[in-house]
């Protein structure tokens, strides 16, 4: 029962289910960087923060639905201006220009433009919009209100507000049918003849003029509603669910890991010393691992979260704490077997401290099956977690997959036929516990030998 | 060491565990219980004072009534034993003498259907709703996988062993629960052909009673066979492909007995222990998972019960439950540990 690290990774290397864990492993953890990288780690705190998402649509299916079918959903957009400043004579003149390609089969659901500007003074904002057939409509001609010195406003403008619709209603006498009672968005992207969509290249002017200064725009979107969005969609209250399924990634990676590593190392050291020491001490301390090993964990973790806290650090310790026993006990076994080996007695012999034969002469044989037991505990670690989660006990502040599922299960997400909310997370936690479950067999596999044939 | 003393060392050990268990239940949530029932003795004395006009109008001032009311509460909180820290060895040797008599107290939210708020007439009614669900489940897992595992191991290397294999591996990394949501989706929205709920409509005494709770019992017995039987199949095939390498088998087939025979009364007898062992964790531990599993599927057994008092905080109940399914867990452990001594006699010498 000796190997060496080199015989285990030539034996592992070549298990296909072992590489295919690698694999998988090296996905999640490439998402995790991605994750880190690319969205700031404001959005993940923010996460639940209503304010946050307010310019993401209220639960949209995935962008991507639009592939299979013949009617195209309109897609919720969120569009970056172009920006060109000029000045004309005395007048600082600012255009932000969001074009778009409308190619859907319906109408946006509304359009919202939402602006931070730096100004001082009174400068007037207009927002006028260019039809692919050529026709511009004005929207909205507003000044800003007065301001001595340099100061940053926000605001947003709804198609829902009055002025559009007026604004628009003037341009009825071009339209082949009747404008009363129709909101905004229907027009502006309406065929003349019929109250049809019109596909094709939109462009949304807001021009800023100022004579007291140059304005500075901080904020500048428009957002084009519609009921479909992103790689993933969004929730109930209006998550970019990509968000949170790219966060769950690190966390459940760290939950997992942290708990397997925890638990493994606890119970290698734990059981090596009951095992090397034996007598007394053995029977003392796997007495104390027999109560732990036939506690009921789950009631218990319950118990825990609701009394001690629910953080998720606190989780993982709790974690730890169940998951060390029965590596405990396996590895007191082979404790037991390997401290008769001669090298071991002559250590002893020799005048060797405990704490070095057990660090250098024991425990390292035990290195394979540590790390087996590692990749064969990370996926209980997180279904355990996930459950946790579920049952609406786990961190709130973090977006694991559970605590996805959860808010998906108090939305009654199944009820309402919302899958995109459902299958992704879940396969998720199933897909992280199967690369490791690949790994754990392909170690299983080199310790023992029997199971292959 | 004899049976007999293995036994004894056993039950010991199981009712140390026991103890433990309580004593860390009653450590964690002892201190919020001393309010509870401060809080409880407080307001019953309120209520009494208020409905006993007589009384009421002998106090002239409001503070009169305030001090009185004080002092009955102070009186009433001594005689409960509750002037002393929860954490007084009296009062957590009292509480434990109390639940080991099966003495749970009364709920402070949650009741029985029937209407009784004693958490024994709540536990006493959700419990044997959970023991069929889990057993039928479990019965129908070990038997299905016992059935498979053996064909697997069989035929090693086969296609139906890599089926079976992966099967085992890929089911048994999805949680069960959200294998349950998806269930709920697919058949009782997508395909109304079970009820989302599991809770049957019926009342007991209604003759339909029992047709309504097996119908209503189908889907999440549906979802527990689902995920459990590959786990099953996966572990029996392991365990007979061990037993199969062995020399006694190598000479049975030299002998030349029939190969069926040899997998079927031989190797899966000496691979009894180990199963037989399973089988009683297996229906300890589900018993455990039943607290997600009921909540998602609303099945009005004990799981949902523990879920139920944990988010409204009863903790009567959550103490009577923990104890109950500790009791249960270990009894469970217990007979798998006699199992495993009797059929293999290794155990009890180490």
């Amino acid at each position: 029962m000796s190997f060496s690290s080199k015989v285990v990774w030539k034996e592992f290397s070549h298990s296909k289910i072992g590489i295919a864990g690698i694999v998988i492993l090296l996905v999640l953890f490439s998402m995790s960087a991605i994750a880190f990288v690319a969205i700031p780690l404001d959005s993940f705190k923010t996460w639940n923060d209503p304010a946050s998402w307010l310019l993401y649509p209220k639960s949209a299916q995935p962008a991507w639905v639009n592939y299979f079918q013949s009617e195209k959903i309109p897609e919720h957009l969120i569009l970056h201006p172009v920006r060109l400043s000029q000045q004309i004579g005395p007048v600082n003149l600012l255009t932000d220009s969001f074009t778009v390609n409308y190619r859907y089969d319906g109408f946006p659901s509304d359009f919202i433009y939402q602006y931070t500007v730096q100004y001082s003074g009174s400068p007037l904002l207009q927002m006028s919009v260019t039809r692919p057939d050529g026709i511009e409509m004005n929207l909205v001609s507003t000044s800003l209100p007065f301001a001595n010195s340099t100061v940053s406003y926000s605001s947003m403008i709804f198609s829902t507000q009055d002025v559009i619709a007026k604004n628009v209603a003037s341009a009825k006498t071009k339209y082949a049918f009747s404008l009363d009672d129709m909101s905004s968005e229907k027009i502006v992207f309406s065929q003349l003849d019929t109250n049809q969509i019109l596909k094709g290249q939109y462009v949304f002017r807001v021009h800023l003029y100022d004579v007291s200064g140059k304005p500075v725009l901080i904020k500048s979107n428009l957002v084009l509603g519609g009921k479909v969005y992103g790689i993933m969609g969004t929730d109930e209250l209006r998550r970019d669910l990509s968000v949170g399924l790219l966060w769950g990634t690190p966390l459940a990676l760290f939950i997992g890991i942290t708990v397997s590593i925890g638990s493994v190392v606890l119970g290698l050291v734990y059981g090596v010393y009951a095992g090397y020491k034996g007598r007394a001490t053995d029977e003392v301390l796997m007495r104390f691992n027999d109560i732990i090993y036939v506690m009921p964990a789950l009631p218990l973790l319950i118990i825990l979260a609701v009394t001690i806290g629910n953080s998720i650090f606190l989780m993982v310790g709790f974690l730890v704490v169940f998951g060390w026993v029965g590596i405990a006990k396996v590895s007191r076994s082979m404790a037991l077997q390997i401290k008769t080996l001669q090298y071991v007695e002559a250590a002893k012999l020799m005048g060797q401290k405990d704490y070095k034969i057990i660090f250098k002469h024991i425990l390292p044989q035990l290195l394979p099956y540590a790390f087996a037991s590692i990749a064969i505990s990370v996926p209980a670690a997180i279904t355990t977690e996930a459950g946790l989660s579920f049952l609406g006990l786990g961190d709130p502040s973090f977006p694991t997959w559970g605590q996805i599922l959860h808010d998906a299960s108090s939305y009654s997400a199944a009820a309402r036929g919302m899958w995109w909310w459902i299958l992704p997370p879940g396969i998720m936690i199933a897909v992280t516990g199967l690369a490791f479950v690949f790994m754990g067999q392909a170690m299983d596999g080199i310790i023992n030998p029997k199971l292959r044939r | 060491m004899g049976f007999k003393k293995f036994l004894v060392k056993r039950a010991f050990t199981m009712f140390g565990v026991l103890m433990a268990t309580l004593l860390v239940t009653i450590i964690l949530v002892g201190s919020n219980m001393d309010s509870i029932s401060k809080q409880s003795a407080a307001q019953e004395i309120r209520q009494q004072v208020t409905n006993n006009k007589s009384l009421l109008s002998s106090f002239k001032t409001t503070e009169q009534l305030d001090s009185y009311i004080a002092n009955e509460v102070k009186q009433r909180i001594t005689a409960l034993g509750l002037d002393q820290p929860w954490y007084s060895p009296q009062r957590i040797g009292l509480s434990m003498y109390k639940i080991l008599t099966l003495d749970f107290g009364h709920a402070k939210f949650l009741t029985s259907d029937s209407g009784s708020s004693d958490v024994r007439d709540i536990i006493i009614e959700k419990l044997p709703r959970t023991i069929l669900l889990f057993t039928t489940a479990t019965v129908i897992v070990s038997v299905l996988g016992i059935f498979l595992g053996t064909v697997a191991a069989s035929k090693v290397n086969s296609k139906l062993d890599k089926i079976t294999s992966g099967f085992a591996i890929i089911s048994s990394s999805f949680p069960v629960w959200w294998i349950g949501v998806l269930m709920i989706f697919v058949f009782a929205f997508l395909y109304p052909i079970f009820p989302a709920r599991a809770t049957p409509d019926l009342s007991v005494t209604d003759p339909g009673y029992w047709g309504s709770l097996l119908y209503h019992m189908a889907l999440p017995l549906i979802t527990l066979v689902i995920i459990g039987f590959g786990s099953w199949a996966y572990l029996v095939r392991n365990f007979l492909v061990g037993v199969l390498q062995e020399d006694f088998i190598m000479a049975k087939r030299a002998a030349g007995i029939d190969e069926k025979r040899i997998l079927y009364s031989h190797a899966l007898k000496n691979a009894a222990p180990p199963i037989v062992t399973i089988l009683a964790l297996s229906l300890s531990s589900s018993l455990g998972g039943a607290i997600i599993t009921e909540a998602v599927f609303d099945w009005p057994g004990m799981g949902r019960l523990y879920f139920e008092a944990i988010s409204v905080l009863d903790l009567p109940v959550i103490i009577g439950a923990t104890y109950v399914l500790t009791a249960f867990f270990l009894v469970s452990v217990f007979v798998a540990d006699v199992l495993y001594g009797y059929f293999d006699p290794r155990v009890r010498r180490e």
